[in-house]
């Protein structure tokens, strides 16, 4: 198996404080990834940190062997890194189809004067632009709503259509965080379904952070435990449960 | 067929068919009125005006509406294409005979003009936002129209001739294109109604067009959540400055047919008011929301015009019409009723 994101000895301070330090970590070709640990452990900043949004203060990030120290959160998507938001981050005042084809920007490309002269070349584009954002919004079920405002979809809607806008931007790994908080039951086993679905039509890795545990262990190749900023622990779902130094984290002594 | 019909009636498409209609209905109607009837003095000379506020408004919005950054700076961008065109138009006149093709060159100028100013300070002030942005292009207006009034600019036979600050002009049997504070005089007045009808249908033909597009859809992004912009890969000033850009080529067009409406223009015209009136415009008529703007525009521009015989009343007035109208939009009875009425009317184009 080939790593697609490798990340070496990541670490970030802000002010005096070292939020994550020493994070080594790797994700293959295919793999469904969990990123766990408690509140406040620094999962989300390691997402940050993929994305750009932070700046790393010491380590590597390698995509597909390419360090992405240079490049900034625009780059590092057309790079291959799509994300979705603990705190839902949609385009609210845009359609629910307008926010997964606005995402296709980087590949499909025609300038402004095509867009005023509605040239062939923009006609052909926005047409496969529709189509494929149909397609994905099949795919997680809301091609039914694709006309009304992204912010009046319910929660979980959301939460989907987050997934399906990081899709759009054709990832080669998919980072999740909490992509199952305020689901029901029935719709985390949906969405667990749908995530194991469009990692093997997509052919991309997933690394998610979580903290339903069940859809953790139940669709998790392999999964990293962060406390305090460092890594705790690494290995099976069946591993991860029974390390007492996880389980002492998690519960206290 | 069906799917040319979808492509007007459909109901993303309602708007925009309605926008075209609408200004296409009301040409001919004030054409018929001022071919058939005596209409006042006062009625016709509002008209090439209220063209290049519908304009500027449309303009002003693509900004304030559809991008989320507050411009207060607008005017200034009118100005610029005010007088270039006014140069333009003056050192054309012995070349280019037609009216028309003086025109459109005179406003095809004001508006590039207008759109490399808008280049060149966006660059800074995208770099800011919110409060800083709006302070900046209040600030750029001002100085826009502090330049022009220090601008002296005359041809005669022996070419161009142009001084700062101070008239050392020395002309022989030549003419004043700018003169400082007194601005452009004597210009040759060849826009007219139908010129400023057309250019409000290329305007909102534009302003669809980039909307409806990848460009339009960025735009929208980048102004409801910054961030995720990024992170699906949108290069967010790139994509402001798109529409500031647009913006300021439209607000240029739209002062080249105001400035070639009047044989006399100040720059004084262009000031800081201006620029808060056309945002009132937009605002009134709703934050991207185009068919609004057309209208508040419309509205707000002729009626202190016409409460202008009530002289000491006329902002009084004006002031009650705009609470009015503001309460009135916000109560949800009065919004189910034009909801019903846009339904009702829609209804008939789809069966069509």
């Amino acid at each position: 198996m080939n790593p697609v994101l490798e990340v070496k000895n990541l670490g970030i301070d802000f002010g005096g404080l070292t939020a994550v330090n020493n994070l080594n970590l790797v994700v293959n070709e295919n793999e469904i990834v969990g990123l766990i640990g408690p509140n406040g452990a620094g999962k989300t900043t390691v997402f940050n940190m993929l994305t750009k949004v932070y700046q790393p203060s010491r380590g590597e990030i390698y995509l597909d062997g390419k360090s992405t120290e240079k490049m900034d959160t625009v780059q590092v998507n057309m790079a291959g890194i799509a994300r979705t938001f603990q705190n839902i981050r949609l385009f609210g005042n845009l359609s629910v189809i307008d926010n997964v084809k606005v995402a296709m920007n980087n590949h499909h490309k025609y300038s402004v004067a095509d867009a005023i002269f509605h040239t062939g070349k923009r006609n052909n584009n926005e047409k496969q632009i529709t189509k494929k954002a149909e397609d994905l919004l099949e795919i997680f079920n809301l091609l039914d709503k694709k006309d009304i405002e992204a912010s009046s979809l319910p929660y979980g809607a959301q939460r989907r259509l987050e997934i399906a806008r990081a899709l759009a931007t054709d990832p080669k790994v998919l980072l999740l965080d909490e992509p199952a908080a305020g689901m029901n039951p029935q719709e985390t086993d949906e969405l667990m379904q749908t995530i194991r679905f469009v990692r093997d039509k997509f052919n991309i890795c997933v690394l998610l952070i979580e903290h339903d545990m069940s859809l953790v262990m139940n669709i998790c190749e392999r999964i990293y435990v962060l406390n305090y900023g460092t890594l705790l622990a690494k290995g099976s779902p069946d591993d991860i449960k029974n390390d007492p130094k996880v389980i002492k984290a998690y519960l206290g002594d | 067929m069906k799917n040319f019909m979808n492509n007007l009636f459909g109901k993303k498409n309602r708007g925009r068919t309605f926008s075209f209609l609408m200004v296409i209905a009301v040409y001919i109607f004030v054409e018929v009125l001022t071919h058939s009837f005596r209409v006042s003095r006062l009625f016709t000379s509002l008209l090439v005006p209220t063209c290049c506020y519908i304009v500027l408004g449309l303009s002003l919005n693509l900004v304030v509406g559809f991008s989320g950054e507050l411009s207060l700076g607008h005017a200034g961008f009118m100005a610029v294409g005010a007088f270039s065109a006014v140069v333009v138009s003056g050192l054309t006149s012995s070349i280019i005979a037609n009216d028309i093709i003086r025109l459109i060159i005179s406003i095809i100028a004001g508006s590039i003009i207008s759109g490399l100013f808008g280049l060149i300070i966006s660059v800074p002030v995208l770099k800011l936002s919110g409060d800083y942005l709006a302070i900046v292009t209040l600030a750029f207006g001002q100085i826009i129209k502090s330049i022009i009034n220090n601008i002296y600019l005359g041809y005669d036979a022996n070419g161009m001739q142009f001084s700062f600050v101070t008239n050392t002009l020395n002309l022989e049997n030549g003419k004043m294109l700018l003169s400082g504070p007194m601005g452009a005089t004597d210009t040759a007045k060849i826009s007219n109604f139908t010129s400023g009808s057309i250019l409000i249908l290329i305007t909102l033909f534009i302003l669809y067009s980039l909307i409806n597009s990848k460009y339009g859809r960025a735009i929208m992004a980048a102004r409801d959540n910054r961030i995720a912009a990024e992170s699906i890969g949108i290069n967010v000033s790139k994509t402001k400055t798109l529409a500031f850009v647009t913006s300021a080529v439209l607000a240029g067009a739209s002062g080249a047919l105001y400035a070639l409406n009047y044989s006399t223009l100040q720059p004084a015209k262009f000031d800081f008011n201006t620029s808060i009136l056309v945002l009132v415009y937009v605002v009134f008529g709703g934050l991207g929301n185009i068919n609004g703007t057309i209208i508040a525009t419309t509205i707000l521009y002729i009626l202190p015009e016409l409460l202008r015989s009530l002289q000491d009343y006329r902002m009084l007035i004006y002031a009650i019409v705009l609470i009015v109208v503001m309460q009135m939009t916000n109560s949800s009875k009065l919004k189910q009723f034009v909801e019903s009425i846009r339904n009702k009317f829609f209804k008939k184009g789809e069966k069509a």
